[in-house]
């Protein structure tokens, strides 16, 4: 089969390319270029193209590098400040997969003959008794990456192989040294990609955007503080909010970006008891009826799946998703990704 | 999705402009500095002696090819050291004002840029105007230097040097005129296209010499300083240990390619104009980016930049390279990502259409099979791309 690796330059593709090239595919990788500033890794991240060119080279399969700079400024870099500028929390990565990854890439590599796509993700794409294809969690749970590939439909599934799903990362990185790769000690990416560590978000969006002071009021609105930027508060931050005293027990509970206002309020009044996601995205096997039906519910990518039920609403435009111990509240523009065990049902995003 | 069958034939190469295959007459030169005959030029003993001999005839045929004296030229290490010390060396030694054209290689765009260089535009055919480069200098004051390629590396378009430097010696009666030929080099006798230049950039490989050599002419009173400083070789211009070897085979490069560029000229372009009729034929909505009316007269016999509509031109170079095609897009950066063109901009292509340009390259040793192959592989791989759709969700 001829496949496309998707090499970052990390461990997790090297070996996922390695594998394949290994059962006797033709392999092609390609390092995508997605973001042309300044990155933690260099200018245009020369030094991770350097060791993805340099693993295919030792490899013996051909590499590429694919510009997709402009898009990904379009699909993620520009919603991402967007996000924040009316007060969201959103996450680039899962739209980088949506838009780039799994719809821009695997477009492109289909025109030019690919019949399938590979990455080095850390989840598991499991072939059901009726055919179908769904998306399950990696063998290694603290490294399972399945919470940010949901967005894969069925088919982006049907086309994509994801080699060391079934491995732990231990497992990869003796992989990695069995081989030899130069990638096998490589540390784990982390993070944004397009935010440099010494910048930070706050550095990145202050180039972006104008940032707004805000008041900070508690729960009967009488001002107990203030911050420098508004559009840079969570919901459930406890730091840098500026209160006096050093009241630890204060979360902020609520964000309103147009008053230039964050609420404050106790761990208690963070915890709701369901949030309505919308941009569904469902797996082939997934009931649609409005019936509900209990899932586990993931609200972050290293969050504990939490029990819940999901009722489809809005012709199956929304979904409400019930916990069944009062969560955390889940910010506004977040991810929410529905199992079944180990398997992706869908997910969404938290509506406003 | 079918699979690609691959191709077991032989490449067919079509990216001279971003190098083209060592000269016979230069590789036979060269071997002896490679193999027992090696030497510092700059020392007094016979093995020396016998490297300054080499030099120093590489030098005199150097000169003649370009049409200056032996000691105008100034060995470099690439054809972009060549232009950094041109104009960096012009500025530091002469401080002023640097016009250049909004076309130029990278290697003269950036230093200018570094200068806060004021840049003239091209017509949509990639020409600079002489009225307009007249315009810019009669409101820039003091100009040092002006620097204008003698032709374009990514369309092909030679500039009307001898037009352009009367304009230079009018309005700007102060400034020294340099010029990239590095990709002139290979077609055009410099001695005449660039002779009104104060300094010309060559660089060997563009011409079948090797790679890691090139020459500055530097036309006496010209004002220069050093950028690299050291053991004075050079006339202190340019200090490093002479790459011998590498400086052989520049020279010997250049004189076969001297005396052989009419005939080799008009043979590629007789390739070069079948490869544009047929691929413009054979495919839907594609132009010849700088020749959009067929007219190749101001364009390089190697070079057929296309336009191609409704192309990803990574992509299509993805398919021609699995079909054994080497072609290239425009400017490539350090990870081999593609880079949106200055130069396509500068002729006024939108951003949207110059997604499809592909520049297709020919030297001294292409052949009808080069031409053949493409036009064989080409215009399929673009109908390929054309009825890809986009995976659905």
């Amino acid at each position: 089969m001829k496949v496309l690796v998707a090499m970052s330059g990390g461990v997790d593709s090297s070996v996922a390319a390695a594998r394949l090239a290994e059962a006797g595919h033709d392999v092609v990788g390609v390092t995508m270029k997605l973001w042309g500033g300044e990155s933690d890794t260099g200018c245009c991240s020369v030094s991770d193209v350097d060791d993805a060119r340099r693993v295919a080279q030792q490899l013996g399969i051909r590499h590429h590098v694919w510009t997709f700079t402009d898009d990904f400024d379009r699909r993620v870099v520009e919603p991402y400040v967007e996000a924040h500028r009316v007060g969201r929390t959103p996450n680039p990565c899962i739209e980088c997969n949506r838009h780039l990854k799994f719809d821009r890439m695997l477009a492109r590599a289909e025109a030019v003959g690919f019949e399938a796509v590979a990455t080095g993700h850390h989840a598991r794409i499991v072939e059901r008794s009726d055919g179908s294809r769904c998306l399950a969690r990696g063998a290694d749970a603290a490294k399972d990456q399945s919470y940010v590939l949901y967005v894969l439909g069925p088919a982006q599934l049907a086309r994509t192989l994801l080699p060391v799903g079934e491995l732990t990362k231990d497992q990869v990185r003796a992989e990695a040294d069995r081989l030899g790769l130069r990638t096998a000690g490589k540390p784990d990416s982390q993070d944004v990609c397009f935010i440099t560590s010494t910048a930070g978000r706050a550095g990145f969006l202050s180039r972006r955007l104008d940032l707004h002071p805000a008041r900070v009021v508690d729960d009967t609105g009488r001002e107990v503080g203030e911050l420098d930027a508004v559009e840079l508060v969570t919901v459930g931050q406890r730091r840098g909010l500026g209160l006096a005293g050093g009241d630890d027990a204060r979360y902020v509970v609520g964000v309103d970006v147009a008053r230039r206002t964050v609420r404050v309020g106790s761990a208690d009044q963070l915890l709701v008891s369901e949030v309505v996601l919308d941009q569904l995205v469902w797996a082939a096997n997934a009931s649609r009826d409005s019936s509900p039906r209990v899932v586990d519910a993931q609200c972050s990518a290293h969050g504990a799946p939490r029990p819940a039920t999901v009722e489809v609403g809005d012709g199956g435009r929304t979904a409400t998703v019930r916990f069944v111990q009062p969560e955390r509240r889940v910010a506004v523009g977040q991810s929410v990704v529905l199992y079944d065990g180990d398997e992706v049902l869908g997910g969404g995003i938290v509506a406003a | 999705m079918a699979a690609m069958v691959g191709s077991p034939q032989r490449l067919a190469y079509l990216d001279h402009a971003a190098t083209t295959p060592l000269r016979p007459e230069a590789r036979a030169a060269m071997l002896p500095w490679l193999d027992g005959q090696f030497g510092n030029p700059s020392g007094a003993h016979a093995v020396a002696r016998a490297a300054r001999t080499a030099i120093d005839e590489s030098r005199d045929a150097v000169a003649a090819a370009l049409g200056c004296a032996p000691n105008e030229v100034v060995f470099t290490g690439s054809g972009t050291e060549a232009d950094n010390l041109a104009v960096r060396g012009v500025a530091a030694a002469r401080p002023g004002p640097v016009v250049i054209s909004a076309v130029e290689h990278h290697a003269v765009l950036h230093p200018a840029e570094a200068l806060d260089a004021r840049a003239v535009g091209v017509d949509a055919r990639g020409v600079v105007q002489p009225d307009e480069l007249a315009a810019l200098l009669a409101v820039t004051p003091g100009v040092t230097l002006v620097s204008i390629m003698a032709a374009n590396n990514e369309v092909g378009v030679i500039q009307p040097l001898a037009e352009l430097a009367p304009v230079v010696r009018r309005h700007a009666p102060g400034a020294a005129l340099h010029t990239d030929a590095v990709q002139a080099a290979a077609w055009l006798d410099l001695a005449t296209a660039a002779a009104s230049a104060d300094l010309i950039s060559v660089s060997a490989h563009k011409f079948g010499g090797p790679q890691g050599v090139g020459a500055l002419v530097v036309r006496r009173g010209t004002p220069i300083r050093a950028q690299l400083l050291g053991g004075g070789q050079e006339r202190e211009l340019r200090s490093g240990t002479h790459n011998v070897a590498g400086i052989v085979g520049l020279a010997a490069a250049l004189a076969a390619k001297t005396a052989q560029r009419e005939a080799e000229a008009r043979r590629v372009a007789g390739l070069r104009d079948q490869l544009a009729a047929g691929l413009t034929g054979l495919i839907p909505d594609a132009w010849e980016t700088a020749a959009a009316d067929g007219r190749r007269a101001h364009l390089l016999p190697g070079t057929l930049h296309l336009t191609i509509a409704g192309v990803e031109s990574e992509a299509l170079l993805f398919l021609l390279d699995e079909a054994g095609v080497c072609a290239s897009a425009a400017s490539a950066c350090a990870s081999g990502a593609q880079e949106a063109s200055h130069v396509l901009a500068a002729m006024g292509i939108p951003r949207a259409a110059t997604a499809g340009a592909l520049r297709l390259s020919l030297g001294w040793s292409s052949t009808a099979a080069d031409v053949d192959r493409v036009l064989d592989v080409l215009p399929a791989a673009v109908a390929r791309l054309r009825s890809a759709v986009g995976v659905g969700r």
